[in-house]
């Protein structure tokens, strides 16, 4: 589609846009400190724009000539990012951490990195690609650093800049291989350009393609590209810490299983997808060691730590472990699973980020010690707490469980090789329990029944229960969600 | 009744509901509702046993409805020869539960929520006919346990609770990709009874890295269940649980968690995988022998009250595992010995039922002197039969019902597992019945170091058991000498279905086996 006519199905983005701009300049003339007029500003325009993604109706196509695909694949993750961004802003408002800063860019800058996740979830063009994570990059970076005057914040900026620079680096430098193998920087001219390769560029694409993983990689922050996760998660903004878990994660997935849909398989439909004959490469082996080794390396260290915030960056390096089980399969089966989880996800780890966020601002902490005895004293923050966690691990009857349950269905699908991915996930999920469980006895166990009960506010019972209901009631009943995924299940591609 | 399935199911679920609205200082109110709740839920089983129709060994009152029709998964619940008397029991032991967990004090409300909840796992788990549903409730049992040991356990609660836990999850993901294996060797479809009729031939021949299918599955589940029996080397969680577990959960944990691993067993191993049966029965009498032997050992080697009773239901659960391995009698190489099939597999549901009775009430007792004495020191007792005589006859009873001793009804359930194991497994046998000489022996010791003797000075003040503790234990005790005397009424209701497991074993993994 020409640029012209892209403008019509670029609706959302453009809401998002004019939603950027409003946020900068109620902020240049706003005097009082509070930055609530922003974030009821960002507010409504995020809603506006999340109507604007489900009411833009079109089949797939592309748009700015072959730059962005319009698909709705893409709208799903936008919905997912523009969601979870709604209930971060709704947090932050709430939270304490920002006391004493001004925070009116804040909410401009959140809008800035939705609009990279925007075109993350959409780019299928090498320059897009690279261009739309630098975005949420830089975004990011200035997020986790906001806390100017703390130092662990500004510690986590400063380690994500140089991993984030590092990773990007070597990136573009598959990039540029790919380019300079296929002399195209669009998705399907690269795919049918591969095809006519000979043998003799095996090893620059198995190499260049090493190096984009490891974009991938640092996004999702998987093994081994995950090192910054915990150090900056810890130091970040806890409102920040949560929505770095999830929204850029699900746009890191997206770009993933675009590139690896569409890029590197043979066929020319989603649901006959096969690997790509000609790379000589292990890939579903390599895929498979790295999704291993994420949910192990993030379970075991996971385990060790007496930091809640702590524990659950290592543990959101877990879950990406699990989505990534399916990869090497390539089925949609594998995609299908993905959505769901993401989904579901998106429930279960923003609600324990959210009560983390609560216990923190009441009990002055976020270690262990300070959820003692938590189950007796704030009865429905220990209950909510409690569904949150039973969900992270996978147990029934919630949303985690049937999270886990369609990855495990598309690997067991798969076939009997792809059987020991199954068998370390099952594992892994028995190691996870130990530590999402020492929460719940820390909760319960650590304390005693307390005479004086404490109630969180109104508004803050609500998020919880807005993420909590839903996360058992998913559990149970997910033919609503299901529905949607699979309607979502469709991508643009070109024969 | 129409749902009669789904309403004894749930009845617990209204009950934790009701609870749920009540001020917590109302606590006999609290227990009250929980009494009426599972007192209902035993109303209903009572008339469920009398409504089953004996002569038909197949699923009765079913009951089916859509769930996720897009993976295949329904709510089916259906109620056969099988799942009858273990639904029987769980109403049973529950509602005694309530009265044994009558002076708990703390955190009343949380308490007899989660015990109701427990409840319904357990009886879903019973009456499911879907493996996802099954699955499900499985799982949701674990939670009310963990919370059930872990805060109104011992000193050791903490670690017990988890180490429950963390066994059980293991298992329960391993029996999740067998789940899914299965699946998709059966057309995609949770419906345990199509299941039951594909799967003996959808995995034939199929091989995964150079090992049959069928036996994968049959391993992964096989663990699944035993670390819920336990069986050796997968007990190591129950002495601990046991013993850190408040008294009515211990009863409830001996008394009816410990069938599902079996239940789990019949109601899949051997029906979904029945040719497998022929390769793993002998491994399965071996580890049945370890098991008595092991545990009757361990047993006796206890200063622990109730560490030595939860020893000894390892033990019990030995003779069951060789009466379930007893069904390859009926179609040996050796010739067929239906009755041999017939005498391993009754007995061993049997004995599912026998040691439900009897173990709980073996724990009933043990509380009751533990309440008051705050210790379960065997060696720290001595003389108590004429401190406590109506204690003393109820727990000799109950040491002899543990024993075997015949007229009681551990006696016949465990004479059906040797009998109809004999035929196949001689040696196991035999060395098993040592296993019977070291069971009578630990609680014979235990009797006499505890209640013979000079009474000890200070438990001049101790008070026989009450009325309340009276009304747990008789029931289970009529029980025991009434099938102990005449078991016919129970074996008859069990026996269509047997035969119908064991045609499916002998019949059907005959014609599928490949081994």
């Amino acid at each position: 589609m020409n640029n012209l006519l892209s403008i019509s199905l670029f609706w959302p983005e453009l809401l998002l846009t004019a939603t950027i701009l409003i946020a900068i300049i109620v902020d240049i003339f706003s005097v009082s400190p509070n930055a609530n007029r922003i974030s009821n500003c960002v507010i409504i325009g995020l809603l506006a724009t999340l109507a604007a993604v489900f009411l833009t109706d079109h089949s797939p196509t592309t748009l700015f000539m072959d730059s962005l695909a319009f698909d709705p694949f893409a709208s799903f993750i936008k919905s997912i990012v523009l969601v979870s961004t709604l209930l971060i802003i709704v947090i932050s408002r709430y939270s304490n951490e920002f006391e004493g800063y001004h925070t009116g860019e804040y909410y401009a800058l959140l809008c800035i990195m939705v609009f990279g996740m925007f075109l993350m979830a959409s780019a299928i063009d090498l320059i897009t690609v690279y261009l739309s994570i630098e975005v949420v990059s830089l975004m990011s970076f200035i997020l986790a650093g906001y806390l100017k005057n703390d130092p662990r914040s500004n510690e986590a900026s400063l380690k994500y800049v140089i991993y984030g620079a590092f990773s990007s680096g070597i990136m573009l430098y598959g990039l540029s291989i790919i380019f300079g193998l296929t002399g195209t920087t669009k998705f399907f001219a690269i795919r049918d350009a591969i095809a006519t390769l000979d043998s003799s560029s095996n090893l620059a694409l198995t190499l260049s393609t090493i190096f984009v993983l490891a974009g991938f990689g640092y996004k999702i922050s998987a093994v081994p590209f995950h090192f910054w996760t915990p150090d900056v998660y810890e130091g970040s903004p806890t409102p920040i810490t949560a929505y770095l878990s999830v929204a850029p994660k699900a746009a890191g997935f997206a770009l993933m299983i675009r590139f690896f849909n569409q890029v590197l398989v043979e066929s020319d439909s989603l649901s006959t997808i096969g690997w790509y004959a000609d790379v000589s490469f292990a890939w579903p082996g390599l895929l498979g060691v790295i999704s291993v080794v994420t949910m192990t390396m993030g379970n075991l260290v996971a385990i060790q730590q007496n930091s809640v915030k702590r524990m659950l960056a290592y543990s959101s390096i877990a879950h990406a472990g699990y989505m990534l089980m399916v990869f090497p399969t390539i089925s949609s089966e594998g995609v299908f699973a993905v959505m769901i989880y993401l989904v579901m996800y998106l429930f279960m780890n923003l609600g324990a980020f959210f009560v983390l966020i609560y216990v923190a601002q009441k009990e002055g902490g976020e270690n262990f010690e300070h959820f003692s005895g938590l189950g007796w004293r704030m009865p429905i923050v220990g209950i909510v707490m409690t569904v949150f966690m039973f969900s992270l691990t996978g147990l029934p009857p919630t949303v985690g469980f049937i999270g886990k349950f369609y990855l495990f269905v598309a690997i067991i699908n798969a076939g009997p090789s792809f059987y020991w991915i199954a068998f370390f996930g099952a594992i892994n999920t028995v190691v996870s329990l130990y530590y999402y469980m020492r929460v719940v006895k820390t909760m319960y166990l650590d304390g005693k029944p307390s005479e004086e009960i404490i109630v969180p506010p109104f508004s803050m019972t609500l998020i919880f229960f807005v993420l909590a209901i839903p996360s058992v009631f998913f559990g149970i009943y997910w033919t609503p969600i299901l529905n949607w995924v699979k309607d979502s299940l469709l991508f643009f591609v070109q024969i | 009744m129409d749902n009669i399935l789904s309403w004894i199911i749930w009845i617990p679920v209204l009950g934790m509901v009701a609870i749920a609205f009540i001020p917590r200082e109302k606590q006999d109110l609290i227990k009250k509702v929980a009494a009426v709740t599972t007192g209902i839920q035993l109303l209903v089983a009572i008339f469920l046993w009398s409504a089953f129709d004996a002569t038909n060994g197949s699923f009765q009152f079913m009951e089916r409805a859509e769930w996720i029709p897009s993976l295949g998964i329904s709510y089916i619940l259906g109620i056969d020869g099988l799942s009858l008397p273990m639904v029987a029991l769980n109403a049973l032991i529950a509602f005694i539960g309530v009265f044994v967990s009558w002076n708990i004090d703390r955190a009343v409300k949380g308490y007899f929520a989660l015990f109701l909840l427990l409840d319904t796992g357990v009886m879903g788990v019973f009456l499911s006919l879907d493996f996802f549903l099954f699955y499900v409730f499985w799982e949701v049992m674990l939670l009310p346990m963990y919370f059930l040991i872990g805060m109104w356990g011992g000193p050791q609660r903490e670690y017990a609770a988890i180490k429950f836990f963390l066994y059980t999850l293991f298992g329960s993901v391993l029996m999740l990709i067998a789940l899914l294996a299965l699946y998709f060797a059966c057309g995609e479809t949770f419906d345990m009874q199509l299941m039951m009729e594909r799967a003996p031939f959808a995995l034939d021949g199929v091989v995964w890295w150079g090992m049959s299918a069928i036996k994968v599955i049959w391993v992964l589940l096989f663990i699944g269940f035993a670390i819920k029996v336990p069986v050796f080397p997968f007990h190591t969680w129950l002495p601990l649980a046991h013993v850190e577990a408040p008294t009515a959960i211990s009863v409830v944990l001996a008394g009816i968690l410990l069938k599902l691993g079996v239940y789990g067993m019949l109601r899949i191993n051997y029906t979904m995988l029945p040719d497998a049966v022929w390769w793993f029965a002998g491994a399965l009498a071996f580890l049945g022998m370890i098991n008595v032997i092991w545990g009757a050992m361990c047993a006796l080697a206890q200063k622990d009250l109730k560490k030595m009773v939860a020893y000894s239901s390892i033990n019990h659960m030995g003779y069951l595992l060789l009466g379930m391995a007893a069904v390859i009698a009926g179609g040996s190489v050796n010739g067929s010995n239906l009755m041999a099939a017939q005498a391993g597999m009754n007995g061993a549901v049997f004995q599912m039922f026998n040691h439900g009775t009897i173990s709980a009430m073996l724990f009933i007792l043990v509380g009751v002197i533990y309440e008051q004495a705050h210790h379960r020191d065997i060696e720290g007792f001595g003389g108590l039969a004429s401190q406590m005589p109506i204690y003393t006859a109820i727990v000799a009873l109950a040491f002899f019902a543990g024993l075997g001793l015949p007229g009681l009804s551990g006696f016949v359930s465990e004479a059906m597992c040797f009998i109809g194991a004999f035929p196949v497994f001689r040696t196991i046998v035999i060395i098993s019945t040592i296993g019977i000489l070291l069971n009578a022996a630990y609680f014979l010791w235990a009797f006499q170091r505890m209640f013979f003797g000079k009474l000890n000075e200070k438990y001049t003040n101790l008070v026989d058991i009450n009325n309340r503790e009276l009304f747990t234990v008789i029931p289970l005790l009529v029980i025991t000498i009434f099938l102990g005397v005449y078991p016919r009424p129970f074996l008859d209701m069990i026996k269509e279905t047997m035969n119908i497991l064991i045609d499916q074993v002998v019949v059907v993994g005959g014609i599928a086996g490949i081994f």
